[in-house]
């Protein structure tokens, strides 16, 4: 198929405007802090990585990211274990308000966080959970699990019912039967669905950030608090934003031709 | 599309996902409605005091205005993603490694952390350090996102157009491919012009993708806080404030348990309405498929 001119014209421009911010984030990340104040310069004349240094060898820096870490890696554990059934219900059985049910889930991946932000800390709070990282995981189920069920749901109803239906009678039992069978076919929907739960528990703040004080802050809260403080490190904020964005970058190839659906909670 | 067979065990499926989000959704909505209708001054002292909140709430200039922003701001994404996230998705190269490395390239913006999408505007716009401020500057705009209302409105509705086109993109290119090539070569055959094959080939085609696009670019334009909160705090003065940081401000800054309950109950009366449209929507095309 012959690409026309103006289309690679377009979409060049599109992708130049696409990138441009973040290279000025990542260039910003590698200059010193009179450089950035001093003059605009395109490419760092001094090659620095203090602000890299600084992040990694200051508690108070490197926690967050591993704060963040953790409560996302737990919420992704909760989320597939809990929506894998869910989701295998949805969508091969008829059961007593399986659409309203199925309707619920979708209102609480909708509805903006900033709702129920007070009783949510009050909740965690009265049951003895806040400032921990299971607090935050709990708390981003509440659309990632849903998200989860959804995009599931959409990869199941790909695997006819015949398979299942074949292994009961070779005298499989259910458990087994998912595991071993029904699992390893859905296996890059599992993946799809890890890497979608993972990504929108890891770019949400205000949750986490209600949810945490100090033992289990988020890397996003400590970057916004560190700012202003004694003036603005603009270097060690780019240092500490471009870290933020790398484990998305790193596994985005895998996924990328199921990035839409994902998006899309599982539909298309 | 399978055919289901009745079993209401499957129930017992359904039961963890259902606590663990009945957890975190029902108990705070509860309290919500609880709040909403109370007077609360401590735990001894609370007054019922029906609807009070609610028309206080709908009376106040403040919510209004953060109201009509909200939905004017919405709608400007809508108006402009759309339109070029399907152009984008029409530009794009049909399959191979391009292809790859352009769906890779526009998923970037969608991974990066909310607060940091409003960090990087910032480091970007600014007069002093940022290219795009000082390069607008230095072309004798006198641009300064922080000060002048119409900048920082503008400002962050490229950064929301930045960040959250790809998405619209995204779709529309999986529509795209989905179109079998038959289809473009009876339009070859009868000549048709490039524009009657958007017209009555590819439009009609993404018409189901586009709808999810809309309302998902709807409903989360319609909670957006963490990018113009980073960017602009709200200001100046209060132009970018949208409904969310509102309603922050109101239940965690003031204290305002009350209203900021009520006021909560209307949002998520707006968020039901639209998720009850996209719901039937997608059901009704998983039925056709």
């Amino acid at each position: 198929m012959k690409m026309k001119k103006g289309y690679t014209l377009g979409l060049s421009l599109y992708l130049v405007f696409l990138l441009l911010p973040v290279y000025w984030l990542v260039v910003m990340s590698f200059k010193t802090n009179e450089e950035i104040l001093g003059q605009l310069t395109l490419w760092p004349q001094t090659f620095s990585f203090d602000n890299y240094v600084t992040i990694f060898t200051d508690p108070s820096w490197y926690m967050g990211y591993i704060n963040s870490m953790t409560y996302v890696a737990i919420n992704v554990v909760i989320t597939l274990i809990t929506a894998l059934p869910a989701a295998y219900a949805f969508s091969r059985y008829n059961f007593l308000g399986d659409k309203h049910l199925f309707f619920w889930l979708l209102t609480n991946k909708m509805s903006p966080p900033a709702i129920a932000l007070l009783p949510f800390f009050q909740l965690y709070s009265s049951v003895g959970l806040f400032d921990t990282h299971i607090a935050v995981a709990l708390a981003h189920c509440l659309f990632s699990i849903p998200l989860a069920v959804w995009i599931l749901e959409g990869f199941m109803s790909g695997v006819p019912r015949e398979i299942d239906e074949t292994a009961y009678i070779d005298g499989y039992s259910f458990p087994r039967f998912f595991i071993t069978i029904f699992m390893p076919m859905i296996r890059s929907g599992i993946g799809v669905t890890a890497f979608f739960t993972f990504m929108f528990s890891w770019v949400e703040l205000l949750m986490a950030r209600t949810l945490t004080s100090v033992d289990a802050k988020p890397i996003g809260a400590i970057m916004t608090r560190t700012v202003g403080a004694a003036g603005v490190d603009w270097g060690l904020l780019a240092a500490a934003g471009v870290l933020t964005i790398i484990p998305g970058c790193l596994v985005v190839w895998f996924v990328r031709n199921h990035i839409a659906r994902g998006f899309a909670l599982g539909r298309l | 599309m399978i055919v289901k067979i009745k079993n209401q065990k499957a129930l017992w499926l359904i039961l963890p996902v259902f606590v663990l989000v009945a957890f975190s959704s029902l108990i705070p909505l509860m309290t919500i409605v609880n709040y909403s209708i109370q007077d609360i001054f401590d735990v001894n002292n609370a007054y019922y005091v029906g609807t009070d909140w609610f028309r206080e709430v709908l009376a106040d200039p403040r919510l209004r205005d953060s109201l009509v922003r909200q939905f004017g701001f919405s709608a400007s994404v809508l108006l402009i993603e759309i339109p070029l996230g399907i152009g984008v998705a029409l530009m794009m190269p049909k399959s191979g490694r391009l292809a790859s490395l352009c769906l890779v390239v526009l998923a970037v913006p969608l991974l990066i952390p909310w607060n940091v999408v409003g960090t990087i505007w910032q480091i970007y716009g600014r007069a002093d350090i940022g290219l795009m401020g000082s390069a607008l500057t230095s072309m004798g705009f006198d641009y300064n996102y922080a000060s002048d209302p119409v900048d920082a409105w503008l400002t962050v509705l490229v950064m929301d157009v930045w960040h959250w086109t790809s998405l619209v993109a995204l779709l529309c290119f999986s529509g795209l491919r989905a179109i079998p090539a038959a289809y473009y070569q009876a339009a070859q055959i009868d000549r048709a012009s490039g524009w009657s094959v958007f017209r009555y080939i590819q439009l009609p085609k993404l018409k189901n993708v586009l709808v999810i696009a809309i309302l998902l670019r709807f409903m989360d334009s319609f909670m957006i806080y963490a990018e113009p909160f980073v960017l602009t705090g709200g200001g100046p003065g209060n132009s970018t404030t949208f409904l969310s940081q509102t309603l922050t401000k109101m239940a965690i800054g003031q204290f305002d348990l009350g209203p900021a309950a009520a006021f909560s109950l209307i949002y998520f009366l707006i968020i039901l309405a639209v998720s009850y449209v996209f719901f039937t929507t997608i059901t009704q095309m998983d039925k056709e498929r």
